[in-house]
C-alpha cells in the first residue's frame, strides 16, 4: 500500500462510502446487510492483525473487545428515542467511540499483567479473558443478562461501516509504516534484540492491544445497531477464531491480504448458504489446504521491505 | 575523571552457583578491552550484567556516573551501551535498511500521533533518520543491500549489519559478544581492522568478550580474564601473555 497517499486513500473511501450509502436504497436489503458485515469484519481483522500479525503477540480475545463496544454502545444509544439524521448521527457517532474507549480500556486491563507471556501461554490467557467478558455479559441482568438485549436503533449503514473500516486500515497502517511502526515488527522478530536496540517491547505490546482493542470495540458498535440484538453467545470463542482466521488466511501482518481474507470469509458462507450445514467442514479444509500449501498466507505478495 | 563503566565487586549467584564473583572492572572514554576466558567462565553472564538482563546478586553497576541498578536493557540503550550478540539476532522479516531505521528511531523520539497524522514534522523527521541510516550503511559497505532482507545477506554481513545496527543507538560503548565466532582467518583480520575503525571513527569505548586470542591479543589495549566467574588477571596483552595464572587457565596444569 502507498503510504504517501495514505490520508487521500482515507478520504477518498470516507467520501466513497458516504455516497454509496445515499444510494443504498436502491441496494436489496439482503446484500446492504452482508455488505455491513464486510465493513464489521475488516475492521476486526485488520486490527487484529496489528496484534497478532504485526506485533506477533497471539491474541485469542478479539470477540471480548468487540463485545465491550458493542454493549457499551447499545447501551448508551438505548438512552435515545427517535432522532433526526443529523443528531442521530452524532450519537452514533459518539457512542462507537465510547464502545471503542471501552474496550481499548479492556485492552490495557488485559495488556499489562498478560504481556510477561508468549505464545501459547498468552493465547491461552486472552481465551480466557475473552471468555470471562462473555460470562460477565450473560449474568449482567441489567443488560438482559442470557436473554439478550435489544438495541432501538439500527444507526449502522454503509458509511459508518466502510468509514470505519478505511479508519482502520489508514490507522493500522500508518503506525507500521514508519519508523516508530517498525518496532512493533522488530518485537514480533526478536523480542531480547529489540529491547537491546532501546525498544521498550511493553509499551509497544500495550499499544497493540489498546489500538486493536478499540477498534474491535467500534466494530461491536456497529455490529450491535446492525443487527440490533446482542447476546453474549455471539461473543463466544467460535467468534474470535472467526477473526483468527481471516489474519492467518489473508497472511500475518499483510493488510491487503487481510482485507481480503474477510471479504472472503463473509461471503464464504453466503453462497454456501446451499450446503449451511458443511459450511464449518469447508472452512476448517479450506484453513487445512492453506497452512500446508501456503503457510505464509494466501494473499501475502511481494513484501516491499522499505517505507 | 572516572570511568564510562565501572563494575564494583560485582556478584551474580544462580541459586547455589556463582557465576560472576566480585568482578571489578573499569572501562575509560575511547578505550578497547577485551575480556576472555575458558568455556563457562562467566564472560557472557559479565555481558548480561552490563547489558541489564541480570540484575547483580551483590556489588554495584555504573554507567556514565549513575547506578544502573533496576535499568531494563531498553533503558541502558539509551543511556549508551549498545550491544551485539553471540547468535546473530536481526530482525530476519526486515529489510537492511529497517534493521537499521529501527535502532536510529531511539533518539528521535516521534510516536503513535506523529505517524498518524503524518505531517511535516512527520516527513522531516524520516527523511533525517533515513539520510543518518545510509550514511552509516555507506560507512560499512552495506548501502547497496539497502533492500535486501537481512536473513539473505551472507554470514560476515550480517554480522557487519548487526555492529551497524547497535551504532545506530548512537552509543558511548559498545559491547560484542564474540563477533569472531565462526570466522575464517582472513575475517578476523577485516574484523580486526573493523573494530579499530570503529573504535576511532565513531570516538567510543569498546568491550569484547571473545573466545579467538588472535583478536583479543591483536586489538585489545587491555584485557581482563575471568575464570570461574573470578577475574584472574588484567593488563595489558604482552603481560597476559606472560601471566602464568592465565596460561594455566587456558591449557591446564
Amino acid at each position: 500500500m502507498n503510504v504517501r497517499h495514505a490520508k487521500f486513500f482515507l478520504l477518498g473511501a470516507i467520501a466513497l462510502s458516504f455516497l454509496v450509502s445515499l444510494f443504498a436504497n436502491q441496494i436489496k436489503s439482503y446484500w446492504l446487510f452482508i455488505s455491513y458485515d464486510i465493513g464489521i469484519n475488516i475492521i476486526l481483522a485488520v486490527s487484529l492483525n496489528l496484534i497478532n500479525g504485526y506485533t506477533g503477540q497471539f491474541s485469542l480475545g478479539h470477540a471480548g473487545f468487540m463485545a465491550v463496544g458493542a454493549y457499551t454502545a447499545a447501551v448508551i444509544t438505548n438512552q435515545f428515542g427517535e432522532l433526526n439524521t443529523f443528531a442521530s448521527g452524532a450519537v452514533f457517532f459518539g457512542a462507537l467511540l465510547a464502545g471503542g474507549l471501552a474496550a481499548a480500556i479492556a485492552g490495557l486491563l488485559v495488556g499489562i499483567p498478560t504481556l510477561r507471556l508468549r505464545g501459547d501461554y498468552l493465547a491461552i490467557v486472552t481465551l480466557g479473558f475473552g471468555e470471562i467478558i462473555r460470562v460477565i455479559f450473560q449474568n449482567m441482568q441489567s443488560v438482559g443478562g442470557a436473554r439478550g438485549l435489544s438495541v432501538m436503533h439500527g444507526w449502522t449503514n454503509f458509511f459508518w461501516a466502510f468509514g470505519f473500516a478505511a479508519m482502520t486500515v489508514y490507522v493500522v497502517t500508518a503506525l507500521v509504516h514508519s519508523t516508530y511502526g517498525r518496532g512493533f515488527i522488530a518485537v514480533r522478530d526478536d523480542e531480547v534484540a529489540a529491547s537491546a536496540m532501546g525498544i521498550s517491547t511493553t509499551r509497544y505490546k500495550v499499544t497493540a492491544f489498546v489500538v486493536g482493542a478499540f477498534f474491535a470495540g467500534v466494530a461491536g458498535g456497529l455490529y450491535a445497531h446492525s443487527k440490533q440484538f446482542l447476546t453474549p453467545g455471539g461473543f463466544n470463542f467460535m467468534q474470535s477464531i472467526a477473526i483468527v482466521v481471516m489474519v492467518i488466511l489473508g497472511g500475518m501482518g499483510n493488510t491487503i491480504g487481510v482485507i481480503i481474507a474477510a471479504i472472503l470469509l463473509t461471503l464464504l458462507p453466503e453462497f454456501l448458504r446451499p450446503v449451511a450445514e458443511y459450511r464449518m467442514i469447508i472452512y476448517s479444509l479450506l484453513l487445512i489446504i492453506l497452512m500446508l500449501t501456503r503457510p505464509q498466507g494466501l494473499f501475502s505478495l511481494r513484501k516491499s521491505p522499505s517505507k | 575523571m572516572s570511568a564510562l563503566l565501572q563494575l564494583d565487586k560485582t556478584t551474580i549467584r544462580f541459586g547455589g552457583l556463582t557465576a560472576v564473583s566480585e568482578l571489578d572492572l573499569q572501562i575509560g572514554a575511547h578505550e578497547l578491552v577485551g575480556l576472555i576466558g575458558p568455556n563457562g567462565a562467566g564472560k557472557t553472564t559479565a555481558f548480561n550484567l552490563i547489558t541489564g538482563v541480570y540484575q547483580p546478586t551483590a556489588g554495584a553497576i555504573s554507567f556514565d556516573g549513575q547506578l544502573t541498578a533496576n535499568c531494563k536493557p531498553h533503558q541502558l540503550t539509551k543511556l549508551g551501551i549498545a550491544r551485539t550478540f553471540q547468535n546473530i539476532r536481526l530482525f530476519d522479516s526486515m529489510s537492511v535498511f529497517d534493521n537499521v531505521r529501527t535502532a536510529a528511531r531511539l533518539h528521535c523520539p516521534r510516536g503513535v500521533r506523529n505517524a498518524l497524522w503524518r505531517g511535516r514534522a512527520f516527513r522531516d523527521g524520516e527523511k533525517e533518520i533515513a539520510d543518518e541510516v545510509m550514511e552509516l550503511l555507506e560507512i560499512f559497505q552495506l548501502g547497496k543491500f539497502r533492500n535486501t532482507l537481512a536473513k539473505s545477506l551472507s554470514y560476515g554481513d550480517q554480522r557487519r549489519l548487526e555492529i551497524v545496527r547497535a551504532l545506530a543507538t548512537k552509543p558511548k560503548l559498545l559491547l560484542l559478544d564474540e563477533p569472531a565466532a565462526g570466522m575464517n582467518a582472513s575475517e578476523k583480520t577485516e574484523l580486526m581492522r573493523l573494530i579499530q575503525f570503529i573504535k576511532d571513527k565513531f570516538q567510543i569505548s569498546v568491550l569484547l568478550v571473545e573466545h579467538d586470542m588472535q583478536v583479543v591479543m591483536g586489538i585489545c589495549e587491555r584485557i581482563a580474564v575471568l575464570d570461574y566467574g573470578v577475574k584472574i588477571a588484567e593488563g595489558k596483552p604482552a603481560e597476559i601473555r606472560a601471566n602464568p595464572k592465565v596460561i594455566e587457565a587456558y591449557l591446564g596444569d
